[in-house]
């Protein structure tokens, strides 16, 4: 009897896995299919129907600015990656090892700060840009992505430097190491984890982001690809549409490829982000 | 260099020259380092000294003269905006320099002279102030991108910058007061709509944190089961609405659920009638909160799977011993545990959904519109309403209202949580 229940229990876990990766592949499955459809009725494409071309794919490179898109949101992140690893790590390696003057305030303020959207003071930021001259720049929206993630990545990488041992930057101290040594051969290879961490949210951000390269990138062939990606689908036509299911798709992969590859370092991140503050 | 230091002199007080000069006597007394500071500091503000007049004066008036046209030509007037910001910044700029100016007369007051050469007070100059070097970079970006815009934003409020009466550089804008926050709060027609915007936002907030991590648990629950075979697989699958860009997967969801989309195909094959999942306005809110669980399950997922890994397995065993059931295993043991590691997140993802833009945005655009509200739809947030004010309907002044009331809102709740975590634990993170 007992072993009948646990065996109805077994089941009804699979039965719940299964249902989920119902409802997870489902949607995916579809767009897959409707990328591959030919025509260009999206909603006709059903999970029955199994013809097949490249056509989309094709329009895609040579009657969009798709490709331009791609680069554009590529560059766009790999600087946001790149700059971002630098200074939140600098920065948190601060917070961590030294002690200054106002130090727990400027930490409450972080704390704060981290809550709120860069979107929240827009109107400021824009008028901000376009007194400096960077509205439509990549580099007046990686200002704004990169301090807007300042606050929140600072805080998650000084809990993660605070638990490697002090014991080990004061040895390397009496040794003659200097503060820029102990960061580079001390910290930073015992950080690796949470390094991968941030470059990957730094660099998967502006793929995601819709709001402010909406805002602040003006020109056709500045767009990234969210925004692109969006306009095909907001201007409710049916060609677009079909679109839209390829491109996405070339969107998908690698970030998802990207993901499912670092997947222990994300749960390293996350869990030691979130979970020990 | 050498003839002077061989005889040690008495500090070169004459503290009256930093008075006129800044960096005068830290010059005389050989710290090369902060006297040229001081003194370039003082430098830059004779040079700029009328402009930064000229722009506390702008920041007053926020300019007098409107564009207007002599004959077939336009006449270009004040951008009283442009006047505010660098009204800002010249106040900023000013606090800077007093604050220097003081800092520069407090020190000569004790100076003493300095007997080591330029190259050591270099060097010693980085070592003392490594912490403060380093963090010059953040620290001027998060001024210039986080403060300042907020600052900006608050003064924004207190103006009548919105269309069509008072557009730079058209129109000149004044200050106004709290007139914006009276009549968002006072006016029937913004006041019913800051209120539906609002409660709604909360609801969702509230609703998408509670079930995403509800569903994270279950899944991470079900993934930690010994009977489960393929565990790699199922967690890669899970994963998946994590991995996805989000505005891919949620304006995949718009495709499929629109109201001639595919799932109403299926539903329709059936012989039912399509179900209108975001044109109606009870359905669309809960099928944007469906699919904001459907996106933000994983996280959880995931955050929790490690969270699990941390619960002591003799917790188990010596339940076990005393005969308890995996019920109460789960409710004495796993669930508090559980809650305990990771509760910060909870709040993070409550403030981080009550400003999730895509998760409406994507998907419903706010819609189906409300004739009740102003400038905003059924499932609007109040942060797809800014973007509607700011970006559709130009009345920034409104805007700028809105986002302080977020602003207020999730101060509290950060204090509110970074209270409750100081209470739980030693100083640590505060070293």
């Amino acid at each position: 009897m007992n072993k009948l229940m646990h065996k109805a229990g077994v089941f009804a876990v699979y039965l719940l896995l299964a249902i989920n990766a119902i409802l997870v592949l489902g949607p995916i499955t579809w767009t897959v299919m409707a990328s591959f459809k030919p025509g260009v009725n999206l909603f006709s494409s059903s999970f029955t129907d199994f013809s097949f071309t490249l056509d989309h794919y094709r329009a895609l490179f040579t009657d969009t600015p798709y490709l331009q898109w791609y680069a554009n949101t590529f560059v766009l992140a790999f600087s946001n990656m790149a700059i971002s690893i630098i200074v939140v790590t600098m920065t948190a390696f601060i917070f961590s090892r030294y002690r200054f003057k106002g130090k727990r305030n400027v930490m409450m303020g972080i704390l704060v700060i981290q809550m709120f959207p860069a979107f929240l003071s827009i109107t400021a930021i824009y008028v901000l840009l376009s007194k400096l001259n960077l509205i439509d720049t990549f580099t007046g929206l990686l200002f704004v992505y990169v301090t807007g993630s300042l606050p929140f990545m600072t805080w998650l990488v000084k809990g993660y430097f605070d638990a490697i041992p002090t014991s080990l930057d004061e040895a390397a101290k009496i040794d003659g190491a200097g503060h820029l040594t102990i960061f580079f051969e001390i910290i930073l290879p015992l950080a690796k984890p949470i390094l991968v961490f941030v470059g990957l949210t730094s660099f998967t951000a502006p793929w995601m982001d819709f709001i402010l390269p909406t805002l602040i990138l003006r020109s056709e062939e500045k767009m990234t690809l969210a925004v692109g990606i969006f306009q095909w689908i907001a201007s409710n036509s049916a060609e677009n549409y079909t679109l839209f299911s390829a491109g996405a798709l070339l969107v998908a992969i690698p970030i998802t490829l990207l993901f499912v590859a670092t997947q222990k370092h994300i749960t390293v991140g996350l869990v030691s982000g979130a979970v020990k503050e | 260099m050498d003839t002077a230091m061989d005889q040690p002199r008495v500090a070169n007080k004459l503290p009256p020259l930093s008075v006129f000069l800044m960096g005068g006597t830290q010059l005389l007394n050989r710290h090369y380092i902060k006297g040229c500071f001081y003194l370039l500091v003082q430098i830059l503000l004779v040079l700029f000294a009328t402009d930064l007049l000229t722009a506390l004066e702008g920041f007053i008036t926020l300019g007098d003269t409107a564009q207007h046209r002599v004959g077939f030509k336009i006449i270009h007037g004040d951008h009283s905006i442009h006047m505010l910001v660098e009204g800002v910044l010249a106040i900023f700029l000013t606090v800077a320099f007093l604050a220097a100016y003081l800092l520069n007369i407090k020190d000569a007051v004790k100076i003493t002279p300095c007997t080591i050469g330029l190259k050591q007070q270099l060097r010693a100059f980085y070592d003392e102030h490594f912490a403060l070097i380093m963090l010059t970079p953040a620290g001027i970006a998060a001024l210039a991108f986080i403060i300042l815009p907020i600052l900006i934003t608050v003064l924004v409020s207190l103006t009548n910058y919105a269309a069509p009466a008072h557009i730079p550089p058209k129109n000149l804008v004044d200050w106004v007061g709290f007139r914006n926050f009276l009549s968002l709060f006072e006016l029937k027609i913004w006041s019913s709509t800051l209120l539906g915007v609002g409660s709604w936002t909360v609801i969702w907030a509230v609703c998408s944190t509670i079930l995403t991590f509800g569903f994270g648990f279950v899944l991470a629950l079900a993934l930690s089961n010994r009977d489960i075979a393929g565990k790699k697989v199922w967690r890669v699958i899970f994963m998946l609405p994590y991995a996805i860009p989000a505005f891919v997967s949620l304006l995949i969801f718009r495709l499929l659920l629109n109201g001639i989309g595919p799932v109403n195909s299926i539903i329709n094959g059936f012989g039912i009638e399509s179900i209108p999942f975001l044109s109606d306005p009870v359905l669309a809110k809960v099928t944007v909160i469906a699919i904001g669980v459907w996106a933000g399950a994983p996280y959880f997922m995931l955050l929790i799977a490690g969270a699990l890994t941390n619960i002591p397995k003799e917790l188990y065993e010596a339940s076990e011993v005393d005969g308890a059931s995996r019920f109460q295993q789960f409710k004495e043991i796993t669930l508090p545990m559980i809650l305990h590691q990771v509760a910060p997140s909870l709040v993070m993802t409550f403030a981080f959904n009550f400003n999730n833009f895509g998760a409406v945005y994507l998907l419903t655009e706010g819609g189906p519109i409300n004739p009740e509200y102003r400038f905003a739809g059924h499932t609007d947030i109040l942060i797809t309403w800014i973007y509607k004010l700011t970006l559709d309907f130009q009345q920034y002044n409104i805007a700028a209202v809105v986002s302080i009331i977020i602003f207020l809102f999730l101060s509290l709740i950060a204090i509110w949580q970074f209270r409750r975590m100081n209470s739980f634990k030693t100083d640590v993170s505060m070293r």
